[in-house]
């Protein structure tokens, strides 16, 4: 006969990597090393835009890149010969995101000797990595003129965990009918707090208010470290 | 592959419960699933076949899949609704100061072991 034990788990699948991700955020701190998570669908311009951010903020800050992708190396070769900073690849052995265990294993092959600033450049995807808390200290997300002013509905969970909205390619906004202040509105609905940042990383126009939240946001941080 | 991703989350928690209550061979494992989590059903129980498989204690453990039903809460008027039916606005009121209640779930209720004597 068969008999059937059951045993009661009642476990969220994401509790151990929210506990982890806390505790890489609270070590981080004590270090006064500011992780920030890049997150977008793929070739909205994370890499264009972090080589224009990074090169206004160099002589500011100590900054290291980890590039998130499946397989390859061309974003951090791209990121070092176009900044000259420290940047490695980390490859996620063909899942859709990162977890705090994997990020922290890439941390450990950066030198973070005095550094201020780490920038994950996470993989391109608007649904996964929103789920998985890397232990970063802020997540920012770029949304390109050309996916359309109506993502902020079709992916809330994205939209509403980050502190950074950054539209990019407005240069190509007139052929794609994309309605910034519709935008904006759909991102307030879904987060009240994000801070939109309308840019162009082609040209570099609007990145310096991204770089100067971020040079705000380290200072605060390294203050409370 | 998220759905992959989530499998591997899976299959450590259960080996570690499996751990922790002596048990070394698991017949089912019972997944509660948001109706708007981000989580494919389908998806879920084909890359489940694929990695437990590989496993001792998870060969031929079926994954069986409880779908919680996606409710909104409304502020402006206190009622619940269907949220897959009626999306962020309240169908009672029109108010759009609305939140998920339930229906985000990834979470292993239990798992069920099989003594044959
Ligand atoms: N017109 C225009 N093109 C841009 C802009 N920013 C980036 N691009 C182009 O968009 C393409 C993708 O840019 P990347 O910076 O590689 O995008 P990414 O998000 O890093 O891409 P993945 O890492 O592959 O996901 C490149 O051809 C860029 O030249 C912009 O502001 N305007
Ligand atoms: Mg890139
Ligand atoms: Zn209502």
């Amino acid at each position: 006969m068969d008999d059937v034990r059951i045993i009661e788990i009642k476990k969220s699948v994401f509790e151990d990597n929210d506990r982890d991700a806390d505790a890489l955020r609270r070590e981080l701190k004590g270090k006064g090393v500011y992780l920030l998570n890049l997150m977008s669908s793929p070739g909205s311009g994370k890499t264009t835009t972090l080589i224009q951010t990074i090169n206004l903020l160099k002589d500011k800050l100590k900054i290291a890149v980890m590039e998130a992708d499946i397989d390859g190396d061309v974003d951090a070769r791209k990121i070092r010969e176009a900044t000259g900073i420290e940047s490695i690849q980390l490859h996620t052995g063909g899942m859709c995101h990162l977890d705090a265990e994997m990020t922290r294993q890439g941390l450990d092959g950066l030198t973070l000797r005095d550094t201020d600033l780490v920038i994950l450049e996470n993989v391109g995807n608007l649904v996964c990595p929103a789920e998985f808390d890397t232990g970063a200290a802020r997540n920012a997300m770029i949304l390109s003129v050309p996916e359309g002013h109506d993502k902020p509905l079709k992916y809330p969970l994205m939209f509403s965990i980050c502190d950074v909205v950054i539209i990019n390619k407005m240069d190509v906004a007139p052929y794609f009918d994309f309605d910034l202040e519709q935008c904006k509105e759909y991102i307030r609905m879904r987060n009240p707090r994000a801070k939109v940042l309308p840019i162009c990383a082609k040209t570099g126009e609007g990145v310096d208010a991204f770089a100067q939240w971020i040079l705000d946001e380290v200072t605060a941080w390294k203050r409370q470290s | 592959m998220h759905e992959l991703g989530i499998v591997f989350y899976i299959i450590r928690d259960v080996k570690q419960a499996a751990e922790e209550n002596g048990v070394d061979h698991v017949s089912a494992v019972v997944m509660n699933i948001g109706e708007v989590s981000t989580v494919v059903p389908d998806y879920l129980t084909d890359c489940w076949r694929w990695a437990a498989d590989k496993e001792p204690l998870l060969k031929g453990c079926e994954l069986k899949v409880h779908i919680i039903p996606a409710v909104t809460h409304c502020d402006g008027c206190g009622r619940e609704y269907e949220t897959v039916r009626y999306g962020r606005t309240c169908p009672h009121c029109q108010s759009e100061q609305t939140w998920l209640l339930r229906g985000n779930e990834v979470e292993i209720k239990e798992i069920e072991v099989t003594n044959t004597t």
